[in-house]
């Protein structure tokens, strides 16, 4: 009787407590799924509406997709080496990862940009920074190929970076670190006194993408976060937040948010360019490496630069005001019209927006709250357009939709949420699993958005997919913001962490779209340019093989007289001048990677033979029916071999 | 007949024959343009694209410069033309007859021409070819469509043949109202 009434205890006991679980949220996501598949489905064939550059983080790379759909379209090396594509591998790209740290083989891509012309995204370039050492990488659109990369010197964590202008006269580059300005050795503590946040304007060549860093702004040592270029009325001006007004430089989660407002910084660059005409800017001594691929020699080439222009706003009245902004503003962005712009303070629940006109207003009644290194700090209310009281939790970036309606991601709170520009009225909410960082509107960040949908960019993924272990990818929402409520659509993982992203109209960038490199205008100096050229010339212990492929063999694909110890250059050039015919070329034992060489192009394999033998080296992209056929042999002899210097293919021997 | 002639210089402008080949892997078809003075494709590579398909199966490269009859061909039409014009001076109503059936003859012999060197491509395949398909040839068609493996092949006449046309009917046309004006 006791053991059936304490078995009746336990079970009654494990019962309330089973009961009292919390019970999981469910499956959260699209209220009507099948509504919200219609509205991805691209059929097998059809193409994506948008082309989406999601940053891949610390990937260090871009990745391309098509919107709606989710669809992976391609991974753009660009600050990180490619085994894949032989990117950093191949003797042609190692120039492009040269800095004055010398070859760096990674980085932390954040913030894609797409140039603009008139304000509107056109197209032709996407620029990227590297955030970890700083650099501004330019990939051009035509051939989704990193064509230039700039190093901003007196930079660290470059963050801040790369908001175009309008027209793309200027791409920024702001510092997230002071650092030492010059760099030299000084005691961290010297902080306030020995530490500078430089920003960097970049012009870009209209025609060629050509980048130059025209000047620098000295401004205090605070950490310069994010930017974002005037439109319309305010451009000529280009703003960026700051936190760590404290100036700290340590236990900086607690010392640098001490003050309730820090400042966004506007510069006025047209004000800047005619101090530089004015002869105002101090030239300073620097060293940082200004590397470009070009598309017909297929070659980067890496050139140092010595001494850079720098602005001291003290120097250079009118250059620089400081708008009092709220708890640590993150995103600073601006809408449309170019009037109203947006400081995300990250550790509040209300967002504080100045407006452009209220600016001008309080610069010329100078209305000012103080002065910080000659920088006037403009009153607060004379500035403010008005507040956003979001509900919300921990405000990070805006988008616009061109329709007067401002998105808002909260990381803290977990949502995006849509409000009314000029009134601050909150419209709609909608959830973000989990933690979202950058949302992304097409064209959301420029002068007429395309609209339509809105990307948020998750931190944290948890069990939104199938687990893959400790570490997860990163996740996306796409929600469908064309009616009053916001949608969400479609759920997918990402490459590396994306940042920020930008998507532009498929169609604008599909027409420029190259197939192939015409042979005629490759200008590689170690190209061979048809099958009867290909040989094999030794220069002392350097053996230069002078490579074709076309479908289904290469040419040379016998080599003889190759030595141990011999630096060999594999110089291949691709004759196919066919879309989608790309050839790969590896040989065993190679210490760095593949070659994979489209339609018209050279490439270059460095190999440095350590062993006696006969060593196979094949193509590597499926290439066509008898690709697996497309192989070879090269025998490497003793160092001193008398084994000839022979080369040939078929019974050409 | 002086338009008879002016209508063969359009045979330097276009293409008289068109042949252009579909294959899953080229959903948007290759083609290939042959001239009376060369052969061309939709872009400076297609001739090369062509070849490196064909040499799978052992056809013979298509090498523009080594084909006589596109170095002399031009100098037939050329010739047809000035023919024509000094025809038309002389304006004798049974030479225009002459001057179309001579060229009526000679377009005939160009297809026929056109026919072999298909004919020699198709069959005179290298015994090392990668791909041998026992009994099958890959002779394109002279008019029309055919199957050739993964490829379909269409063979249609295009601009040039179109004006080689009607520079006869001119020629004939000529030849008509002579006869009627000469009654």
């Amino acid at each position: 009787m006791k053991i059936k009434l304490s078995l009746f205890l336990i079970v009654i006991s494990l019962a309330i407590l089973s009961g009292c679980q919390p019970k999981e949220p469910g499956t959260a996501g699209a209220g009507s799924s099948s509504d919200a598949a219609s509205k991805v489905y691209v059929a097998p064939g059809q193409f994506d509406e948008f082309y989406a550059f999601l940053s891949g983080g610390f990937s260090g790379q871009v990745s391309v997709y098509g919107l709606p759909s989710g669809r992976l379209l391609k991974v753009i090396p660009v600050f990180s080496v490619d085994a894949e594509k032989g990117y950093g591998f191949n003797e042609e790209t190692k120039p492009l990862l040269n800095t004055s740290f010398g070859f760096l083989p990674w980085d932390d891509a954040h913030h894609p940009e797409l140039s603009q012309t008139n304000g509107v995204p056109d197209g032709k370039w996407l620029f990227i920074n590297g955030n970890n050492t700083p650099r501004i990488a330019r990939i051009d659109l035509s051939t989704f190929e990193t064509s230039e990369i700039i190093e901003i010197p007196n930079s660290g964590g470059n963050h801040s970076s790369p908001f175009t202008t309008e027209n793309t006269e200027y791409v920024v580059a702001g510092t997230r670190f002071s650092v030492p300005f010059p760099q030299k050795d000084v005691p961290i503590d010297s902080y306030k006194e020995n530490f500078k946040g430089v920003l960097s304007f970049i012009t870009v060549d209209p025609v060629s993408g050509r980048m130059e860093i025209a000047f620098q702004v000295l401004l205090p040592a605070f950490n310069y976060d994010l930017a974002h270029s005037g439109k319309g009325a305010s451009h000529g001006w280009t703003f960026f937040t700051s936190y760590n007004a404290e100036q700290s430089n340590t236990l900086m989660e607690a010392n640098a948010s001490q003050f309730d407002k820090d400042f966004i910084a506007a510069v006025n660059w047209k004000k800047a360019e005619e101090y530089v005409k004015a002869g105002k800017a101090k030239e300073m001594p620097a060293s940082y490496f200004h590397n470009v691929y070009d598309e017909n020699s297929h070659m980067a080439t890496s050139t140092e630069i010595k001494t850079v222009k720098v602005l001291i706003p003290s120097e250079c009245p009118d250059l620089v005001y400081f708008l009092p902004t709220p708890k640590s503003p993150h995103g600073v962005d601006v809408d449309p019209t170019g009037e109203y712009i947006v400081g995300a303070g990250k550790l509040s629940a209300d967002m504080a927006v100045h407006s452009f006109s209220k600016m001008l207003k309080a610069i010329e009644s100078k209305a000012y709250e103080t002065t910080i290194e000659g920088i006037p700090v403009l009153k607060y209310e004379e500035v403010l357009a008005g507040m956003v009281s979001s509900g919300g939790l921990g405000p990070l970036h805006t988008e616009f939709d061109g329709k007067g309606n401002a998105y808002t991601t909260f990381f803290i709170s977990s949502e995006v949420v849509k409000w009314k520009v000029g009134t601050w009225e909150v419209l709609d909410r909608v959830p973000c699993y989990y933690s979202v960082g950058h949302l992304m509107i097409p064209g959301g960040d420029s002068k007429q958005p395309f609209g339509k949908y809105m990307l948020a960019m998750n931190k944290i993924t948890k069990d939104r997919y199938l687990p893959t272990g400790p570490e997860l990818n990163q996740s996306a929402q796409l929600y469908d913001i064309s009616g009053e409520k916001m949608q969400l659509l479609l759920d997918f993982p990402t490459v590396g962490e994306p940042h920020y992203a930008q998507a532009i109209p498929a169609e604008i960038v599909r027409s420029r779209s190259k197939q192939f490199y015409p042979i005629a205008e490759n200008t590689h100096p170690n190209a061979t340019k048809s099958e009867a050229e290909s040989k094999v010339v030794r220069e002392g212990n350097t053996v230069r093989i002078y490579m074709t492929a076309i479908r289904s063999h290469f040419s040379p694909d016998n080599i003889e007289g190759v030595q141990v110890g011999d630096k060999v250059y594999f110089h291949v050039t691709n004759l196919e001048q066919d879309w989608d015919v790309p050839h790969g070329f590896a040989v065993q034992g190679a210490r760095n990677a593949e070659l994979l060489i489209m339609p018209g192009q050279t490439e270059t394999l460095y190999w440095e033979p350590d062993r006696e033998g006969v060593f196979p080296m094949y193509c590597t992209d499926f290439c066509s029916a008898l690709h697996q056929e497309m192989q070879g042999y090269v025998r490497v002899s003793a160092k001193g071999s008398n084994v000839p210097l022979k080369w040939w293919v078929g019974n050409q021997q | 007949m002086v338009l008879a002639a002016i209508l063969l210089v359009f045979l330097f402008l276009f293409p008289i024959w068109k042949i252009t080949l579909f294959a899953p892997q080229y959903p948007g078809g290759i083609s290939m343009y042959i001239w009376i003075n060369k052969i061309t494709g939709d872009t400076p590579g297609t001739l090369q694209n062509i070849n490196i398909l064909n040499h799978y199966v052992g056809m013979k490269l298509i090498e523009p410069d080594s084909i006589p009859e596109l170095q002399y061909f031009q100098w037939v039409i050329a010739g047809m033309g000035l023919l024509a014009l000094l025809l038309a001076y002389i304006n004798r109503r049974p030479l225009y007859l002459a001057w179309v059936v001579l060229f009526l003859i000679l377009g005939a012999a160009g297809i026929y021409d056109f026919y072999l060197w298909e004919y020699d491509y198709g069959h005179n395949l290298s015994p090392t070819a990668p791909i041998k398909v026992p009994g099958m040839a890959y002779q394109p068609p002279l008019f029309g469509k055919k199957t050739l493996l993964n490829f379909v092949a269409y063979s249609y006449p295009n601009w040039g043949s179109l004006f080689f046309g009607l520079s006869i009917f001119s020629g004939f046309i000529a030849f008509w109202f002579s006869k009627k004006k000469s009654k």
